[in-house]
């Protein structure tokens, strides 16, 4: 249930996100999910690539900063209260969240969630029967 | 082990008063037999006999390279050629070499302090002691050598080059203490991997490292490489050459023979001496040397002075491994600023050295520092909370230790222009008219 997640420094200057982008292309590594956290000087990509592994070697031999992060995916059903209900068994466990993002899939958006412990958080939501994406398939996405 | 216990365990009362005579003797041989130091006296108004104490001698003058370069070859000596048993000399690749004479007295006083250098790191009459030194002009092979004798150890005086062979006797004779520079000692370690000899075959148990700067993080791959102990040694021929400084096992500050070669910490802009404890460049007086007694010799070479008991006993004065070059030093907004300090800093928050850049500028008639440092992998955090946490740690210690304030900007790694593997250091962009 745990997903690997890729996270790169970048500086904010105009094309950073393009060779990156490029060196990923390059090495036919498909891009599932991402998101870019950014301040005034500098910025952090959070991918989720098919070959996390392969990934973080073509990063890194372009000389970037590169982490392999673990996350979670949850599946949100579209309905009020669908990821409120998340969160709350998070915050009953005590679980802080570091930050999270959502992308639509198929009719179901997913969200992808970084907290201080990807364990614990996969058994607090699975105990309350919520559905999570598996690895390999976000993976093959 | 403590090669001279009553010298190097003395309580600072009885050293400073073993100083002051000798500082005392000296500056009576300078006025008489060196003119170059005569006329500075006189210039001063200073008398042999108005210096009776180690505590006047911030009121002498110093002497440079320069001047050594200026009485060029044998113009500082005190006492004639004839009393001269060896000469040794720079290479002066900035200019004409820098020699350096000593007496027979002069040699001795040297291997007493390579003695005591040497049985610090561990050495002794069973020692095998391998000195991968240069022989020749450069100081250090002979130095170490004499001292090694001096003790009883067996001395292998390879000097440099051939590192297959010596490897070879290292590894035949049983060599346990090996002597050359901290780079050299790498290339020592490749080579025996390369040779697919195993270092569990040789029986090295301490190095002697000197005669260039090196990092904490080179030394942990010494002796990580090697199995040894590696001891930084300090010295310059100007001052005697190796033997002037040297860690002890405890690897916290080189002890410095300040019996025969007092330190002194200076600001090198308004040449005021600091208390121990400040970084600025180091100066020495040699006080017991016959042929050469440099008075207030300026190294150039930052570090800072410590006179707290060691725990391993000896009470002589410690200094820091030398932290850099005061030739390097920026004043910004009136305050000394090392780049080496920056890099302290950054080294306290990671185990291994970050590379950054000083940019200085003046802005509206302030200087400005900016510091870039590269976000390598054992700084970067996916959180943005974390690099910001990074970055406002990173600039408070910069404005507690040094008293200014410095913008920190986290910059990708190979951001910074290298040079033949290092990296600048510093841009200076003020325009000042």
């Amino acid at each position: 249930m745990i997903i690997k997640q890729l996270s790169v420094f970048l500086e904010n200057t105009s094309g950073r996100l393009t060779e990156v982008t490029g060196a990923l292309a390059s090495a036919k590594i498909n891009i599932s999910a991402f998101s870019v956290a950014d301040t005034a000087e500098y910025g952090v990509l959070r991918l989720i690539v098919n070959k996390p592994e392969a990934a973080e070697k073509v990063l890194k031999d372009k000389g970037l900063s590169v982490h392999i992060t673990e996350v979670i995916g949850l599946v949100v059903p579209d309905e009020p209260g669908g990821l409120h209900r998340a969160l709350k068994i998070l915050s009953a466990e005590g679980i802080s969240v570091e930050y999270m993002y959502a992308f639509a899939l198929g009719d179901r958006a997913t969200v992808i969630i970084r907290t201080e412990s990807a364990q614990r958080t996969v058994e607090a939501l699975q105990r309350q029967k919520l559905e999570l994406i598996n690895a390999s398939d976000i993976y093959a996405l | 082990m403590i090669w001279n216990e009553t010298i190097e365990c003395m309580s600072r009362d009885k050293l400073e008063q073993l100083q002051s005579e000798r500082l005392s003797a000296m500056v009576e041989r300078l006025y008489y037999n060196v003119p170059f130091y005569r006329q500075q006296f006189q210039k001063n108004g200073i008398e042999p006999g108005d210096i009776t104490h180690v505590c006047q001698l911030k009121s002498l003058p110093f002497t440079t390279k320069q001047d050594l370069r200026d009485n060029y070859p044998f113009g500082l000596f005190a006492v004639p050629t004839s009393e001269i048993v060896r000469v040794h000399a720079s290479s002066g690749t900035t200019g004409k070499p820098t020699v350096v004479g000593y007496t027979r007295k002069d040699i001795g006083i040297w291997s007493e302090v390579m003695a005591r250098t040497l049985t610090s790191a561990g050495g002794g009459k069973t020692d095998v002691l391998h000195v991968a030194y240069g022989y020749g002009l450069f100081t250090g092979g002979l130095g170490v050598h004499y001292g090694a004798e001096k003790i009883g150890a067996t001395v292998i005086p390879m000097s440099g080059g051939n590192t297959q062979r010596q490897l070879q006797l290292m590894h035949d004779f049983g060599s346990t203490i090996l002597a050359c520079t901290p780079s050299y000692a790498l290339f020592i370690a490749e080579a025996m991997a390369d040779a697919n000899m195993p270092i569990e075959s040789f029986k090295l148990k301490a190095g002697v490292f000197g005669a260039e700067p090196w990092t904490e993080e080179m030394r942990r791959e010494i002796e990580r490489k090697l199995h040894i102990k590696a001891i930084d040694i300090y010295g310059l021929s100007e001052v005697i050459g190796p033997g002037v400084a040297s860690e002890c096992p405890h690897q916290c500050g080189l002890h410095v023979f300040e019996d025969h070669f007092i330190p002194e910490v200076i600001d090198p802009e308004t040449l005021e001496v600091l208390p121990n404890g400040r970084i600025g460049e180091l100066v020495f007086t040699c006080v017991t040397k016959e042929a050469l007694p440099l008075l207030r010799y300026r190294t150039r070479d930052l570090t800072v002075l410590n006179a707290d008991r060691c725990s391993c006993g000896r009470s002589i004065v410690r200094m820091q491994k030398v932290l850099g070059r005061s030739d390097d030093m920026l004043i910004i907004r009136g305050v000394n600023v090392f780049p080496s300090q920056i890099e302290t800093v950054l080294l306290e928050m990671s185990e291994t050295r970050p590379h950054y850049l000083l940019i200085v500028d003046r802005v509206d008639n302030l200087d400005q520092l900016e510091v870039w440092v590269e976000v390598e992998d054992q700084f970067f955090s996916d959180e943005i909370k974390k690099l910001e946490d990074l970055k406002r740690k990173i600039q408070h210690t910069i404005e507690s230790t040094l008293g200014i304030s410095a913008k920190v900007k986290l910059v990708e790694p190979k951001t910074i222009e290298r040079s033949e593997g290092k990296s600048k250091r510093v841009i200076d962009k003020r325009k000042l008219t």
